[in-house]
């Protein structure tokens, strides 16, 4: 096969045609308003682990969006109401089988709900879409982070102490991860020996460590501590969602932007440009609600049971 | 040594792991949505051959191993060590038992094989992937009894058992393949 031809059957093509289609009957049903926000800004989004890609416009910097997020924000501030959006991101290096640097995602945010009330909307829109011949049979279960820890290892992953997390990093992975951070081990752990055993259907595991907090509010729990008002969504076993009971507080939202740059500084990246404008809009008063973000390709991978992104997509970088 | 990067990690590529030379086998990019990226990493230790699950943090790097594979002649073994020489230089490399162990039942004088060296000493040795050796001791050939598809143990001259036709006898040479050691015909 050359290179001039599509990775994916077209088949697939009309799959990924049909569900864009579902999705976009689904958020009108529910009354809520497609944006169609720009993908090139003058702020990069900030976050540790994820890296934007820089272009230039007229020789000023210009960053392609990871996400959405910055500017829904916006626009949720200045009283929206319930929006998603259809649309691309770009994520710099990101390539191998379930990563692409420009891939689809679709993001909405519901005002006055909380992330619970989102993971069942979630859950039904999965529903909708993977539905073979009009019976929809997905399985939705909802898991705590701290439970998922609890079955596979015994332990209480916002307790245990770093060293004892570095020590089951050192194990998954390799001694690389000895003097690794907590958010790290974690995630190593996570990703390593939880979330290919997970249940078959989609997974929506919530409360994740306060480490872990991102954009999402946090909150006390039961037992104490701090935990994160953040959930994903994982299809049989593949990371396809990821959402917040949103973090309002533009003082705190600026904290988590400068730790952030600190530690991107500390291990060499770039540090990025905090986005003024999202936070005049936090400040200017971001409505109580909770949003959440999804993998397309992530989901037509897991409806086809392919497994390389490559296969659903027209052109995957690869072929760019 | 030069050192490689995760996104340099290519299949067969060798690295120094743990102070042991390895060849790599498969790299796969994986990373949580916020999370940090990594590399789960397959690798073949080259002196023990065990196959390793490895995941290192994107953008680590290992050390590149001193491994070269060179074609060489089998000489002899004085029964400490089993000379090979290179055919251009005639350079001649001694190996050591560990070296040659997996290799010994297929190995005749004057095979070529591929020795792999690991600093400049043989690390092991494969031998050719078609070997033609005589049947020293096996239970009398049936004769006409070539379609019935039977199998019998027979011994051949460097003492590697394989299963041959019933119809094949003591001083018959046959094609054995040294990956899998299975009987691929008989050499007339």
């Amino acid at each position: 096969m050359s290179d001039w031809q599509p990775g994916t059957s077209l088949h697939s093509l009309q799959r990924r045609a049909q569900i864009m289609s579902l999705v976009r009957n689904f958020f009108a049903s529910q009354s809520v308003m497609e944006v169609d926000v720009p993908v090139l800004s003058k702020s990069g989004v900030i976050d540790l682990n994820i890296d934007g890609i820089c272009a230039t416009l007229a020789g000023a910097p210009a960053y392609l969006q990871t996400s959405p997020e910055y500017f829904m924000k916006r626009l949720l501030a200045s009283g929206s109401g319930d929006i998603y959006y259809l649309g691309k991101a770009f994520r710099d290096s990101e390539i191998g089988h379930k990563h692409n640097p420009e891939f689809t995602l679709l993001e909405w945010y519901r005002c006055g709900w909380d992330e619970h009330q989102l993971m069942c909307e979630l859950g039904d829109l999965a529903s909708q879409l993977i539905n073979r011949r009009g019976v929809s049979d997905l399985r939705v279960t909802k898991i705590s982070y701290a439970d998922c820890f609890q079955d596979k290892f015994g332990i209480d992953p916002h307790q245990t102490s770093l060293s004892d997390l570095q020590g089951l990093a050192v194990k998954a992975g390799s001694s690389s991860w000895a003097g690794e951070t907590r958010a790290n081990c974690l995630d190593l752990i996570f990703s390593l020996e939880i979330e290919p055993h997970l249940q078959k259907g989609l997974v929506l595991v919530y409360d994740y460590p306060e480490c872990q907090s991102a954009l999402a509010a946090t909150t006390t729990a039961d037992k104490g501590y701090k935990v994160s008002r953040r959930f994903e969504g994982f299809l049989n076993g593949l990371e396809i969602a990821n959402g917040y009971f949103e973090l309002c507080d533009p003082v705190e939202q600026r904290r988590r932007f400068n730790q952030d740059n600190v530690a991107r500084q500390a291990t060499g990246k770039p540090v990025w440009d905090i986005d003024t404008k999202l936070l005049d809009a936090m400040r200017s008063g971001l409505p109580a609600c909770a949003g959440v973000a999804l993998g397309l390709d992530r989901l037509l991978m897991s409806d086809l049971e392919v497994e390389s992104i490559d296969q659903v997509m027209p052109f995957s970088w690869l072929r760019c | 040594m030069a050192n490689y990067s995760t996104n340099e990690f290519r299949s067969g590529l060798k690295v120094m792991l743990d102070n042991d030379p390895c060849s790599i086998l498969e790299n796969e990019f994986v990373k949580p949505g916020k999370g940090q990226a990594f590399n789960r990493v397959k690798l073949r230790n080259l002196k023990t051959g065990r196959v390793l699950d490895k995941t290192f943090k994107s953008g680590e790097s290992l050390e590149g191993a001193d491994v070269i594979d060179m074609d060489m002649q089998y000489l002899y073994s004085d029964g400490d060590f089993w000379c090979f020489m290179e055919p251009d230089t005639f350079e001649q490399h001694q190996a050591a038992v560990s070296a040659v162990s997996d290799a010994l039942v297929w190995l005749s004088e004057q095979d070529i094989c591929v020795v792999t060296l690991y600093n400049g000493t043989p690390l092991s040795v494969t031998p050719p992937n078609h070997v033609e050796l005589e049947i020293v001791e096996t239970d009398p050939g049936l004769r006409g009894d070539t379609a019935q598809g039977g199998s019998k143990p027979a011994r051949l001259s460097t003492g590697a058992v394989v299963k041959v036709p019933l119809f094949l006898d003591q001083g018959d040479v046959v094609k054995v393949d040294t990956r899998t050691g299975e009987y691929q015909g008989r050499v007339k």
